[in-house]
């Protein structure tokens, strides 16, 4: 796409972003909504409960065996997932960034399904392949979930990567992997980061994957926030692991932040697209490779599923599917309304957390002091525990009866949804080439048209890949959405499916599995729909 | 341009969705149809027990000038009930109940005990025995003594100021696969101590499952100080231990085509696998353990610090009503606690309460939880 720069006559007394009050005011919605829905709920939560906490009980409860256990088994299967997943990702992120051909649209959107399902479904499957146990079959669960990170967040910025750059350091002989290794790895870094920053953060936090897969004499922070506070009512502890898990969460963004920072790239001039059609038989193999990977990741969860929704009196039929428009043979509102209430919630969660974290966004990549300080805090919502923040909203949000109303949910599901924008549209932002702002300036361009023809641009395709995470957390939340207080009548589906999965009668799990599928369909389709428009890769200009 | 154009409509579209969507199904007001049949329903009730709604229409009638009252009622997300039935308390009283759920029972207790003083709600449902001291300790409740609690026995009233009203009923207990199971069906619970069953046994967690803690209790209240000895039999034995009640019973239990065919669950799982079978079935497929069975009460109560102390009160003379507690067994499988109500025919053919439920006082479990599943532990994971 032409960089077409209309005659402007007004001219420009700088881009807007230069301005200092223009920062202030850029910052205020998504300091605001920080703020209020991270920050306030946790303090909340933390000075009701460390009123009850002596000194010596902190030190008691920071020295004792089961926390140093915990500690060190959360950071562990947390590295070690974060390793897996984007060793997983990459492969595919190649791929899909490299290649055009047949399926690939579908095979970026059909990694995000994952995310909407069960986690005692996907725990399930992983358990009855049989082949890994404990910690290993954690992180192979966290793989399975958290891969959609590498492969839309990675893919999307390799995609952008100029062609003509790797196919000069391969005509002055470099082999393959030198040129990955010396050119395309150091241009992925910043979109690897804010990855594995976030997969970190998941696995850091994770609750019912550990409680399946793991056992019943494995656990980590997370799950023994959750013992202490509910089952053991230790509310003094469960306060402090919050604390530690907070501490921990917020260095992770720091040094993330500060990663992120360092290995940013402009990416300058004009660029030829990246993506090619499928031409060698080495192409062909890669293709099929990745393909195969992605089957592995996303349909074997899903295979099950698939089959138990078909699956009616020991032969094949539609009655789980025609079950979900019907009133539920045990009380739990219909599945087909859940469907729309989890689909209106994500509408609601998505639109939040574009405005949020865009704006969030834009804010970081000024770089100053708002900036950094934003970074940091957009990235720790999704490493704070869903016991902490559910019952944080609970202390924090007494006045006009918001604690039960129907917008905590999307409110809730919007702050796990912000990271992701931020993480996707940050390092589209911060490779704006500078030198396109300044010649658009130049020739006349006001600060707004200098804003529209060079950062939105960038922000576009990045919005759009952020869109569909959005929409997918929303859809597939289950953790934070349990803490908070509805309205009956207002289950989603993951509510409803948990409910379905946990009580005893097949067509109750029949009609669980068929309304997996059809959650999974649905966001396999949002993602298609919201990235049709991207083309072939190169998104700005 | 176009597709920019479609997006923005797109986009406009979701969120008019969100706004239309979300708001619809929060309100529990049923249409007209239904409240004129919750009306009916409400006119059955009053046969069955006039007084108690009589008395119930005169407040409401007293009530009549000022507006109505929205009451919450603030529960787990096990809990449903249908909206006809709230329908015809509006009929009765004039005020209207919102209900909101969140988590387990046991979250559904921490709740209450870190917002006392100031609830989320005006009457609480799901605190179970297992949990009850943690409330009472807490004060998180105002005594009501509802009329209706002569028709509940008394052996379910385990607060004797009335602080919390018994609603509903459930037995834990050890059920058995009738196809699968090794040698004879075991009939007591010193029987699991076999080898060959405990072997074929899986039991939850305690700590992360609520029919485990069940189960551990019902053997500490059976063998006192042998408990230990008990679980000793059993881990030599090989018994499997799980997370949580749906692994168990889906993945390790012949239910779901596991292997095991003796697992830890609800007295009511037989009718509701009966219920739910596909394909149909004629009988029951699995059979409970009675000897095992370890009772569980659910309890209503007033919050303390709610505005509204007689309406709330209303509403858990209500929930004791045969309009509510006939709904209770075929939405929630758990049994009602007035005991004029009549049971579903699948409840009465294919499972039952047991005459004689081992159980355990609050004071004493809230005491001793922490220790007793430590030592649990300790015996099970070495």
């Amino acid at each position: 796409m032409a960089a077409s720069v209309p005659p402007v006559t007004r001219a420009g007394r700088g881009a807007p972003s230069r301005s200092h009050l223009g920062g202030v005011l850029l910052a205020i919605v998504p300091v605001g909504f920080l703020a209020v829905f991270v920050a306030w709920p946790i303090v909340a939560i933390t000075r009701r409960t460390a009123g009850e906490l002596g000194g010596g009980r902190l030190v008691e409860v920071l020295t004792s065996g089961r926390f140093v256990d915990a500690l060190v088994a959360t950071v562990g299967q947390t590295l070690v997932s974060v390793l897996a997943t984007v060793m997983v990702g990459l492969p595919i992120a190649a791929v899909i960034a490299r290649f055009s051909f047949p399926g690939r649209d579908v095979l970026r959107a059909v990694v995000l399904v994952p995310f909407v399902l069960p986690t005692l479904v996907v725990a399930t499957a992983i358990d009855q392949l049989g082949v890994l146990e404990g910690w290993a079959a954690v992180v192979a669960a966290h793989v399975v979930f958290n891969v959609a990170i590498v492969v839309r967040l990675v893919g999307g910025w390799w995609a952008g990567i100029d062609r003509r750059r790797i196919e000069a350091a391969a005509t002055l002989g470099a082999s393959p992997v030198e040129v990955f290794r010396t050119i395309t790895f150091p241009l992925l870094r910043p979109a690897v980061a804010a990855a594995a920053a976030m997969i970190g953060l998941f696995s850091f936090t994770s609750f019912g994957v550990i409680l399946v897969l793991g056992g019943p004499a494995r656990f980590t922070i997370e799950t023994d926030i959750h013992r202490f506070a509910i089952f053991r009512g230790e509310l003094d502890v469960a306060a402090v692991l919050g604390g530690v898990q907070l501490v921990t969460v917020a260095a992770f963004a720091v040094v993330a932040a500060r990663l992120q920072r360092r290995v940013s790239v402009a990416r300058r001039g004009r660029r030829v697209p990246l993506a090619r059609p499928v031409a060698t038989a080495a192409d062909r193999v890669m293709v099929v490779l990745a393909t195969a990977l992605t089957v592995v990741v996303v349909v074997l969860p899903l295979g099950s599923l698939v089959v138990g929704s078909f699956r009616v009196g020991g032969g094949w039929g539609l009655g789980h599917w025609r079950s979900l428009a019907e009133a539920p043979p045990v009380g739990a509102t219909r599945s087909l309304d859940a469907l729309v209430t989890s689909l209106s919630f994500a509408a609601g969660a998505a639109v939040i957390a574009l405005v949020v974290g865009g704006l969030a966004a834009i804010v970081i990549a000024r770089g100053d002091r708002i900036g950094r300080l934003v970074e940091v805090a957009g990235l720790i919502p999704i490493g704070v525990s869903a016991v902490t923040l559910g019952f944080g909203y609970l202390l924090a949000f007494t006045a006009f009866d918001f604690r039960r109303s129907i917008w905590l949910v999307p409110v809730a599901h919007a702050v796990i949804g912000v990271p992701f924008v931020i993480g996707a549209a940050v390092p589209a932002l911060r490779s704006v080439d500078p030198r396109r702002r300044e010649a658009v300036a130049a020739l006349g361009g006001s600060p707004w048209r200098v804003w529209l023809d060079s950062d939105a641009r960038a922000l576009a395709p990045a919005l759009r890949t952020a869109t569909g995470f959005a929409a997918a957390v929303s859809l597939g939340e289950f953790g934070a959405t349990t803490f908070l207080s509805r309205p009956q009548g207002s289950e989603t589906a993951p509510v409803v499916m948990f409910k379905l999965l946990s009580r005893p009668g097949d067509l109750l799990q029949g009609q669980a599995m068929a309304l997996a599928v059809a959650l999974a369909g649905l966001v396999a389709v949002i993602a298609l729909v919201v990235d049709r428009r991207r083309g072939d890769g190169i998104g700005w200009l | 341009m176009t597709r920019k154009l479609l997006a923005l409509i797109a986009m406009f579209a979701l969120v008019a969705a969100a706004c239309g969507g979300s708001d619809s199904p929060a309100a529990v007001t049923g249409d007209p149809t239904t409240t004129a049949d919750a009306a009916d329903t409400a006119d059955d009730a009053a046969m069955l027990d006039e007084e108690a709604v009589d008395a119930a229409a005169e407040e409401a009638t007293q009530e009549g000038s000022v507006d109505p009252i929205e009451l919450v009622l603030v529960t787990h997300d096990s809990f449903f009930i249908p909206d006809e039935v709230w329908a015809a308390f509006e009929a009765e009283t004039g005020n209207t109940v919102t209900v909101v759920a969140s988590g387990d029972a046991g979250e559904v207790v921490s709740r209450a005990v870190l917002t006392a003083g100031q609830p989320e709600g005006d009457v609480m449902f799901g605190i179970d025995s297992t949990f009850l001291q943690r409330g009472l300790d807490a004060d998180v409740f105002e005594p009501h003594t509802s009329p209706l609690l002569s028709t509940v026995d008394d052996a379910l009233r385990l607060d004797p100021t009335d602080r919390v009203t018994p609603i509903s009923v459930s037995d834990v207990c050890v059920n058995y696969w009738l196809d699968a199971i090794p040698g004879d069906a075991p009939t007591t619970l010193d029987d699991l101590r076999t080898a060959e069953n405990a072997a074929a046994l899986v039991v939850q967690n305690p700590e992360t499952s609520s029919p485990g803690f069940a189960f551990l209790l019902a053997t500490i209240a059976r063998y006192g100080d042998g408990w230990e000895d008990y679980w000793t039999d059993l881990v030599d034995g090989g018994v499997t231990v799980s997370s949580g009640w749906s692994e168990a019973y889906y993945t390790e239990y012949a239910a779901g085509g596991g292997e095991k065919s003796i697992v830890v669950s609800y007295a009511t799982s037989p009718p509701a696998d009966v219920l739910f079978a596909d394909p149909p079935v004629d009988a029951a497929v699995s059979a409970v353990l009675d000897d095992s069975c370890f009772r569980q009460v659910e309890f209503a109560g007033i919050l303390a610090g709610t505005e509204h102390p007689e309406a709330a009160a209303e509403l858990i003379d209500f929930m004791l009503s045969p309009t509510y507690q006939a709904e209770i067994p075929l939405n929630m499988f758990v049994y009602p606690a007035n005991s004029t109500v009549e049971l579903p025919a699948e409840f009465v053919e294919y499972g039952s309460l047991v005459d004689d439920p081992i159980t355990l006082e609050p004071a004493e479990i809230e005491a001793n939880r922490l220790d007793w599943t430590a030592r649990w532990a300790e015996i099970v994971f070495g």
